[in-house]
């Protein structure tokens, strides 16, 4: 294994792809075709480089799992499109049966709640990435693909963020192109922070296209590209007491939790504030 | 290059990370005997560079081994792991996130000595670098300023602020050291600087004192106690030895005293000050603070930034919602109307102190060494397989709460850069 030359151009993608099915059921592109463009992209990828290494990751509603691995496949010989397709699809069948199962099982999960779990993926993903890094000093260079529809789930927050900055850490690129009709903010604010890139296709029909034009280019060949430019993310936080956006508040110094006005208690961690000083200085506030 | 690009600011995989140190190392050196004159011979540097007696341990019938230095770390970590959770786990301890730290590296005589290679400054100056970034890093609202001791007299290097570029290039550029240090200077200096930082902030001072001795001007013990009245912190690493003013300071301002055995020990210390101690509720007054989150300009908003005093389109700072003036980069404070700019990323990145993941515990190879078994015989969260070659499962952990196993490697990254049980977060039940 450690005999294998790498250059600056293999690359290690951990694909992270979306199997919500209360998405799914409603997405103007088919589950089948979409997981087709996917196998497609996947294999384009392994062709591009013989050392290529890719990793897909699968995030349903209740749990999350690898899906394929192409260092286990290329044991078996080499990678053949059709047996790398019968056998990923096979797997991610029994994911998305398994994953209905633990829904229906868990009562709580009502079908407005369809946030696919990003987090988990994220931090499969980031272990992942983290043996390769362990391997050697000589590894391919790591990043993140995630394929996202379903919205965001805001009690994923706090997670998703330390999978950024973890990523970002580990000088980890995310990747993001949303498949759904929504743009996620999680996802824009990941790929700002990590310099990914982030892509909404406007024709979901060739998303291959769109697959292999913008995310199957290695890191070291993505200096030469012209690709989408992330447009400015807003780094705006939203108050927890009316989850407003604000661009001015008030910042508990205990917990860090913000309100657009000022509160004598802090509703999150119960801290009594004296008025000692209610303002970092004395300067007229302006905007009121 | 490959490995790991040359920008970033020292965040670094592992791998790659020990590697990069070893460059620094090799530069250091070479500028070092640039500075002699004397040149060491290559088979010489090879042994005086690496130390290789010292990775050498005797087992029990007098050969001479490698140390097996991965379940070591992992046991090392482990036992801080632990310590550090059980610290935090009496009762709900609140975490002094936003800290105004002051960091007094003594340049007296002391630190030319040479028993830390090349030389305790040069080892004191490089770590403290590394601690910077990490200290910015884990706590992105505060601040740090730096302060030296040389011929007796303190001088401020640094103003307290939030940029560690600016401060590691002014620490970079003041190394020499000569003279005697003073403690009770040190003190006053820092105090009255420490003095007009808001309530809400954690006043903190570490000492890096190489000295053994103390030149000071009148009674530091009335000085100790004015720093205990104004609640600031003090912690100290020797270099040296222990020290009873030293002790004494410590204990009486809350701050924890640590000596370092050789270079690796004292990153060590160093580091361990980077995450926010558990704070004294009554040190710092609990408040709301008003922030303000600026965004991006627009492309064609031609302005003079603030800080720089340079001409920059909209596009490439940030405008203070207040007082419209453009910003470079956060977090900062608004030069014109002092507001504190964040991003609500920089709060976000502070919150993993407050919800730490709990520590793992451990699994020794109770399942017989069944090959058959697949699934359960995997790391959770890389996927490794925990059988080595000689067919044995090797020690592992477990989340406590969802039950998925981990290999060690995993669990340091877990704890130490991740924050997240990916068992946990693949879960639906853990979150609803």
């Amino acid at each position: 294994m450690t005999s294998k030359v790498y250059s600056d151009d293999v690359s290690l993608a951990v694909v992270v792809v979306d199997t919500n099915p209360f998405f799914w059921a409603s997405a103007a592109l088919p589950f089948a075709d979409f997981f087709a463009h996917l196998i497609h992209y996947v294999n384009s990828l392994l062709l591009l480089n013989h050392l290529n290494h890719v990793v897909v990751i699968a995030t349903g509603v209740s749990s999350c799992t690898y899906i394929f691995d192409s260092s286990d496949a290329s044991a078996s010989g080499s990678a053949d499109v059709a047996a790398t397709f019968a056998k990923a699809s096979r797997k991610i069948e029994e994911f998305i049966a398994q994953d209905a199962r633990c829904t229906a099982s868990n009562g709580s999960v009502a079908d407005s709640n369809s946030a696919s779990l990003l987090s988990g993926a994220l931090s499969l993903a980031l272990c992942y990435i983290q043996r390769v890094f362990r391997s050697g000093t000589r590894h391919p260079q790591p990043r993140i693909l995630c394929l996202q529809g379903s919205p965001d789930g805001p009690e994923q927050y706090v997670a998703v963020m330390n999978s950024i900055f973890s990523a970002q850490r580990s000088m980890v690129p995310i990747d993001s192109c949303i498949v759904g009709a929504q743009d996620s903010a999680f996802l824009q604010q990941a790929s700002y922070i990590t310099s990914g890139v982030y892509l909404k296709p406007q024709e979901l029909s060739g998303l291959f296209q769109y697959l292999a034009a913008v995310f199957a280019t290695d890191l070291h060949s993505r200096t030469f590209l012209r690709l989408p430019k992330t447009l400015g993310v807003d780094f705006r936080a939203s108050c927890f007491c009316h989850k407003k956006t604000i661009d001015m508040g008030y910042v508990c110094s205990v917990c860090l939790s913000i309100f657009c006005k000022y509160h004598k208690k802090c509703s999150t961690c119960g801290s009594e504030f004296n008025r000692v000083m209610p303002d970092l200085n004395s300067m007229p506030d302006q905007r009121q | 290059m490959y490995g790991g690009g040359g920008g970033g600011g020292g965040f670094n995989a592992p791998s790659t990370a020990s590697g990069r140190r070893r460059n620094q190392e090799d530069e250091e050196e070479e500028e070092e005997e640039a500075g002699e004159g004397r040149v060491l011979e290559a088979w010489e540097r090879a042994y005086a560079d690496d130390r290789s007696w010292e990775a050498l341990q005797e087992d029990d019938s007098g050969l001479l081994r490698p140390i097996d230095t991965k379940t070591l770390v992992h046991a090392q970590y482990r036992r801080r792991l632990l310590l550090r959770s059980a610290a935090t786990a009496a009762a709900r301890i609140q975490k002094g996130l936003i800290r105004y730290l002051y960091i007094v590296i003594d340049l007296s005589r002391a630190a030319s000595e040479m028993d830390y290679r090349p030389s305790r400054m040069a080892v004191v100056a490089k770590h403290a670098e590394a601690f910077i970034r990490e200290f910015f890093d884990q706590n992105p609202l505060s601040h740090v300023g730096i302060v030296t001791i040389k011929d007796g007299i303190c001088h401020r290097l640094t103003e307290i602020g939030g940029s560690p570029e600016s401060q590691i290039k002014a620490l970079m550029g003041k190394l020499e050291c000569s003279g005697d240090s003073s403690l009770q200077n040190a003190l006053e200096l820092v105090h009255g600087y420490l003095d007009q930082v808001p309530s809400y902030g954690h006043k903190e001072i570490l000492i890096l004192y190489s000295a053994l001795n103390t030149c000071d001007p009148g009674d530091i013990m009335e000085t100790i106690e004015k720093c205990k009245k104004s609640k600031i912190r003090c912690s100290i690493i020797g270099l040296a030895a222990e020290i009873f003013i030293c002790k004494h300071i410590c204990e009486e301002t809350g701050g924890s005293y640590t000596i370092a055995l050789d270079e690796s020990h004292f990153k060590e210390l160093l580091l361990e000050h980077a995450p926010p101690s558990p704070a004294i509720a009554e040190y710092a007054a609990a408040n709301l603070i008003k922030m303000g989150f600026p965004q991006r300009g627009a492309e064609d908003l031609i302005s003079i930034c603030s800080c720089h005093k340079k001409i920059k389109s909209g596009a490439e700072g940030y405008i203070c919602p207040r007082c419209k003036v453009n910003v470079c980069e956060l977090p900062t404070e608004c030069r014109t109307c002092g507001l504190t700019l964040v991003s609500s990323p920089h709060l976000a990145r502070s919150y993993h102190h407050l919800f730490p993941v709990q520590p793992f515990d451990e699994v020794s190879s109770i399942y017989p060494n069944k090959l058959g078994q697949k699934g359960g015989q995997k790391c959770y969260g890389c996927q490794q397989s925990f059988i080595n070659p000689d067919s044995q499962s090797s020690l592992h952990v477990r989340c406590p709460k969802c039950n998925q196993h981990f290999c060690l490697d995993c669990d340091i990254y877990i704890h130490e850069s991740l924050h997240n049980c990916p068992g946990c977060e693949s879960q639906r039940s853990s979150s609803s």
